[in-house]
């Protein structure tokens, strides 16, 4: 352990790869609150692997990769919001045309690309020990959007994910307020890819709210404690992975399914809550 | 009250609503005026839940008009309280009751996390009113059904609504609590027009003034011109009765 505190203040890579678990802990939190509420994690999954597609065309082209994740994160997010409020049939099944789709033009774009993309498997499986300083910045401006995005429309968000109806009865922008919400899943997504990677942001992105649900009486005490928890998982995860040498983004997850695992089963026996 | 023309406030003009071609509801003509406290019995599959849906006007009708306070009633929803049935919630959600009532305050313009203290102070006076300020910080999932009942009527208050319409507020709560709150509403019906839905003609008919049978086609009955006794008469034998007149 103490090997690891006098790498962290070796290694630059490392003090990023903290900072980055921070940052990705706190939107992780405060959106993976709403998408466990709301319960779409399958439209999460949907946005995070359409992902795929903008990160193999930035690639061809030669642009930075979270470009093209970010772009195409935003873009899967409002088709399959629209999809979802215009399409009352079929909607999962074109989420998961979507989901696919992203994933299939994100191989084809780095199969054409020429010279080996090494960093496929860093988008897929996350690398937190690539994150450079570059993309802290982009990290920490994502957070500061998210944050003050989720502040400003709190109380809507709260209205749309528990009552839709009553929320339409009041005159709520309830379609727009639903869309900008997966805005702020894809937003987070982007994020998150940079610490898990795209097969297991979703774990990432749901269980520590999960967990945080089972014991939490307001959302904002779930939203707390879900912060709490991932920073817990994601540097827990760091630690563990550098100490054993196996990969960071797979550990937290098993980390993450581990506790959540556990604190269902607890909760048949405690039904305390804060 | 003999001495004014009744006030109209939802009115009901050749109503006729299919869906998928399959007619639901045809020629419903009916009138609701000022202070009325009006049951709408019908059997499951009567088009109940049509009837409040044409009524916040998330369907609009295939014939005839609908007026509410003599707006068309998505420009009337702000005039109406709605309290579903309490099972449509996710009892998982992290909320408390307060919350649940002052979240019926928002517009649009309500941004950032807090609410106004008066805001606050009247959803506390609604509690109080319904004898539930005790369960203010608990959580919605946790109550018993009659108080969540309690809790969505006051939810359905804080906009001071002239009309207030519930959705089978009587559904799985025990005979006592379905008193209680039949007790409420005549208590609320004094300054607020009342209609409610349910299939279940137990005590309702003992406080309602009209009673609207509902099976596709409405027809609306005065309870005074059903029995032509007063209302604490037709207490014990109103079921029997409602039965035969609504063709239940």
């Amino acid at each position: 352990m103490s090997e690891l505190f006098s790498s962290i203040a070796t290694y630059t890579f490392l003090q990023n790869a903290v900072l980055a678990a921070i940052l990705a802990s706190i939107v992780c939190g405060i959106t993976g609150t709403f998408v466990v509420v709301k319960k779409i994690t399958f439209i999460s999954g949907g946005i995070a692997h359409t992902v795929l597609g903008g990160v193999g065309i930035a690639y061809y082209f030669g642009i930075p990769p979270i470009i093209g994740a970010f772009v195409f994160a935003i873009l899967s997010a409002i088709i399959i919001g629209l999809v979802k409020l215009k399409a009352n049939q079929h909607e999962d099944t074109v989420i998961s045309a979507l989901w696919a789709m992203g994933m299939a033009v994100g191989v084809i774009f780095m199969y054409l690309t020429p010279g080996y993309s090494a960093d496929l498997l860093s988008y897929l499986f996350g690398n937190i020990l690539m994150v450079s300083s570059t993309n802290l910045y982009i990290l920490a401006g994502l957070n500061v959007l998210i944050i003050l995005v989720v502040l400003i429309f709190y109380r809507q968000f709260i209205a749309i994910t528990y009552d839709e109806e009553q929320a339409r009865l009041r005159g709520l922008p309830v379609d727009f307020l639903y869309i900008l919400l997966l805005c702020i899943i894809a937003l987070t997504i982007v994020v998150l890819i940079q610490i898990v990677g795209i097969i297991l942001v979703i774990a990432l992105l749901s269980l520590p709210a999960a967990i945080a649900g089972l014991y939490t009486r307001t959302l904002h005490a779930m939203i707390l404690s879900a912060i709490g928890l991932g920073m817990v998982f994601t540097l827990s995860g760091i630690a563990i992975s550098f100490t054993a040498n196996i990969p960071t983004g797979a550990t937290i997850i098993i980390i993450c399914g581990l506790v959540y695992l556990i604190a269902i089963n607890l909760t048949r026996f405690i039904h305390k809550k804060i | 009250m003999k001495n004014n023309a009744p006030e109209q406030i939802i009115t009901f003009r050749d109503v006729d609503f299919s869906y998928n071609g399959e007619p639901v509801l045809e020629n419903i003509s009916i009138e609701i005026d000022r202070n009325d406290f009006v049951a709408i019995l019908g059997p499951n599959g009567a088009g109940k839940t049509t009837l409040i849906k044409l009524l916040l006007g998330f369907l609009k009708p295939s014939k005839g008009t609908i007026s509410i306070l003599g707006k068309t009633p998505v420009k009337a929803r702000k005039s109406i309280g709605y309290v579903p049935q309490y099972s449509i919630f996710d009892k998982d959600y992290p909320i408390n009751v307060v919350d649940i009532v002052k979240m019926n305050t928002l517009t649009s313009n309500s941004l950032f996390p807090s609410y106004k203290n008066e805001v606050t102070e009247k959803a506390f006076s609604l509690l109080q009113k319904l004898e539930i300020r005790n369960l203010a910080y608990r959580n919605f999932h946790e109550l018993s059904g009659g108080q969540k009942q309690r809790v969505l009527i006051a939810r359905a208050l804080i906009n001071e609504p002239k009309i207030l319409l519930l959705d089978e507020p009587t559904a799985s709560v025990d005979v006592t609590m379905e008193k209680d709150i039949y007790d409420t509403l005549k208590m609320l019906n004094r300054n607020t027009t009342i209609l409610l839905i349910t299939h279940d003609v137990g005590f309702v008919s003992s406080y309602v003034n009209k009673i609207c049978c509902l099976n596709r086609y409405a027809s609306m009955h005065s309870v005074a011109e059903l029995t032509g006794k007063s209302l604490f008469d037709i207490y014990s034998e109103d079921s029997k009765f409602l039965r035969h007149h609504c063709n239940l």
